[in-house]
């Protein structure tokens, strides 16, 4: 077995020696690639990341900036070759766009010590790997808020995806708001197991609807748990990655909206500037990565004014959507009256709030 | 006019023209697609078979070959004996599953312990893994005479969900946030299946792949096993009266073929992968079977078709990345290669006559 980690490192070696090559064979135009997890067509997570990219490259300059992506590209070793092939193709920064892309874009990162990473809503950094995530349970909040006002049966389903941290913690933002304008409120939650499955998803609303739930929320992207809504009649639910505005103004009376753009452009240019250096952050409501789409007219003036409210002070960094007093599903205390959660117990996040009547899967 | 007259001998030397009649035909189709789509056909079509081989990267492209090409063949290999009996083994894709949380799950339970007999020990148990998942259709099919294609198949959406719980329970890295997805392996020397030869690619998969393909070999054409195997495939009234017990040929076929997809489950989440996560699989069960009818049910052609296929895979990744091709339309060209093939294998069969239109 040592045998292997030495021809291993070996193998890192001889790569390092092709990155030279590859990293630099390049014109003035700066060089960046896209690992999408979708078809670009998704309707959903890759295609927002799609649409943000091409914006970046408006924002900056056909001229100046050279976009390659490759679309539906396995979480594994596929996607380490993918990487690998658009580092050897010249990329000088590469955004690596699905979570289970962290481990092959460490890997790819460090045979290509010259071109630089990004990689979305990992944890994983190294000298030329940034990673990044957007704070979606900002938007959460406000619409846990609308839902809490607008559910007259007091049961809110929830479409959950894959149970991961970002996921559990949208679910705990939309619960601790519903509840805090609303103090009889349930919560359903579905897990589906798939980002994307419009048959599984319309199934699950479906479902919900038939337990009496009146306000739907999903964190899969597709339209269906809309389409269900609009069909059951009298349920309301909201936009997820895109506006889904096509379904508005009810069901869907607000929706968050993913827009890397911002954070694309300023990353493309620091690599232009010079001045790209290696970070993990989180952005929200307040750079705009989160987007809270438009509040329609289906929701009363004063429970809209309420939630816009709630988005300002958001923004505005005044409140934090995860502020004590709270505590675990299981009794025991997490918050003190005034206290917030700091990043990293978010980041991991693996625990209902107090009041969820749902198990996690584990 | 034109007419098809049946052989009476499928022709020998056009069974093993048609596969290569299938890829000239598939890049002839796939061209007029790339052209209809606005790109240039040529560079598309070169981009997809040769720049892999031969472009400028080619030192890291064709180690990858092996790479994708490994499992494939392994899984190919295992699948082709039950195709060549008669006996339809679709659920790979499941076996391959099940074999690499056998394997993950072993290298899981010593860890971190570093000792050599590790890497054997999952081997063993990725091998077992596939093969038991394997016996539940055939054992299905012998005693209740159930349809092995059907079990095996449904079999693979209860191996996605175990991969689930997997990734998401039992298995989950304890250092990893609350994350989905094992330890990597990568980083756990006693269980990595790292490259044999540093920049070659060649890693214990591939070896295995190679050896099955001459044990294979050596089966179907020197060991009474293999004899049997053709004749129940060929004229399986003639296999009854010699004494093939079917049964037992269903029960080995499966049993190897669940073996072999296992192995290869094994040696990918210990290798390329390195963990066991909720999007482990990627369908190599379903392309291995395009494989072993691309490579003819033979050792030799599946090694070549493993090979052409993992080049079609590189290659349009390539071309994706480089000429903006859309995924689909290589997708598209891919399950062209399986359609031209069974088109063009009408020749074997059958052969074009000119008759004269008969008068009424």
């Amino acid at each position: 077995m040592k045998m292997k980690k030495r021809s291993f490192l070996a193998g890192t070696a001889m790569a390092l020696g092709l990155a030279a090559t590859g990293a630099w064979a390049q014109d003035d135009k700066v060089k960046v690639g896209f690992v999408y997890v979708g078809p670009i067509n998704d309707g959903g997570w890759t295609q927002h990341h799609h649409e943000s990219a091409l914006k970046m490259v408006e924002t900056i300059g056909a001229d100046k900036v050279d976009m390659v992506y490759q679309e539906n590209v396995a979480e594994g070793p596929d996607s380490e070759r993918a990487m690998t092939q658009m580092a050897l193709e010249g990329a000088d920064l590469i955004f690596t766009t699905s979570f289970g892309y962290m481990d092959p874009t460490i890997n790819v990162a460090a045979k290509f010590p010259n071109v630089k990473f990004e990689h979305a809503t990992g944890y994983k950094t190294a000298p030329n790997v940034s990673a990044y995530s957007a704070r979606f349970y900002e938007g959460r909040a406000v619409m846990g808020t609308i839902a809490g006002r607008m559910t007259k049966s007091n049961i809110i389903g929830y479409i959950a995806s894959v149970p991961i941290p970002e996921v559990v913690r949208g679910i705990n933002s939309s619960y601790i708001h519903a509840k805090k304008v609303n103090p009889d409120v349930q919560f359903k939650v579905i897990w589906l197991y798939t980002w994307m499955d419009p048959a599984k998803e319309a199934d699950a609303a479906r479902t919900l609807i038939e337990q009496g739930a009146d306000v739907i929320f999903q964190h899969t992207d597709s339209t269906a748990p809309l389409a269900a809504a609009r069909d059951a009649g009298n349920v309301i639910g909201f936009g997820q990655a895109g506006d889904m505005i096509e379904y508005a103004p009810s069901p869907r009376v607000s929706s968050i909206i993913d827009n890397w753009e911002p954070y694309y452009t300023s990353r493309v240019k620091a690599v232009m500037d010079g001045t790209w250096e290696s970070h993990n952050v989180w952005e929200g409501i307040n750079t705009g990565m989160v987007g809270i789409g438009e509040i329609t007219s289906a929701v009363p003036a004063e429970v809209k004014a309420e939630a816009e409210a709630l988005q300002a002070s958001i923004e505005s960094g005044e409140y934090h959507p995860f502020t004590g007093p709270l505590k675990k599903q299981d009794g025991s205390d997490w918050l003190a009256e005034g206290e917030t959660a700091d990043d990293g117990t978010l980041a991991g996040m693996n625990f209902y709030v107090e009041g969820i009547d749902a198990e996690l899967p584990n | 006019m034109l007419t098809l007259e049946k052989r009476p001998q499928p022709s020998k030397a056009l069974s093993y023209i048609t596969p290569v009649l299938a890829v000239i035909v598939t890049m002839i189709a796939g061209g007029l697609l790339f052209a209809a789509l606005g790109k240039d056909p040529v560079v598309a079509i070169r981009t997809i078979f040769w720049e892999p081989l031969f472009g400028e990267f080619a030192s890291y492209y064709r180690p990858q070959l092996l790479v994708k090409g490994g499992p494939l063949i392994l899984i190919a290999l295992g699948l082709s004996l039950g195709f060549r009996a008669g006996i339809w083994n679709i659920g790979a894709e499941g076996q391959y599953i099940i074999g690499a949380i056998c394997g993950a799950g072993v290298a899981l339970a010593f860890y971190p312990l570093d000792a050599w007999y590790i890497f054997p020990l999952m081997v063993i148990a990725g091998a077992l893994g596939g093969w038991a998942w394997a016996m539940i259709p055939a054992i299905l099919k012998v005693k209740f005479g159930t349809n092995e294609i059907l079990v095996s198949l449904m079999l693979v959406y209860v191996a996605e969900q175990l991969l689930a719980s997997m990734a998401l329970g039992l298995m989950k890295n304890p250092e990893g946030y609350g994350f989905p997805g094992s330890r990597n392996l990568q980083q756990y020397p006693a269980a990595f299946n790292g490259e044999l030869i540093a920049g070659t690619g060649m890693h214990w998969g591939v070896a295995a792949a190679f050896i099955a393909a001459i044990f294979s070999y050596i089966l179907l054409n020197r060991h009474i096993l293999g004899f049997q195997i053709r004749l129940t495939g060929e004229a399986p009234r003639a296999a009854k009266f010699s004494g093939v017990k079917p049964a037992r040929l269903v029960l080995i076929c499966m049993g190897v073929a669940g073996a072999l997809a296992g192995m290869a489950g094994m040696f990918e989440v210990a290798g390329p992968s390195g963990q066991i996560t909720l999007s482990f699989n990627v369908g190599y069960g379903f392309t291995a079977i395009i494989v072993a009818f691309l490579g003819r049910l033979h050792p030799v052609g599946i090694i070549l078709a493993g090979l052409l296929m993992a080049l079609t895979y590189i290659g349009g990744d390539v071309a994706q990345s480089r000429l903006q091709l859309p995924a689909a339309a290589i997708q598209m060209v891919q399950g062209m290669l399986l359609f031209f093939l069974l088109a063009v294998d009408v020749l074997t069969n059958y052969r074009i006559k000119m008759t004269k239109r008969e008068v009424a």
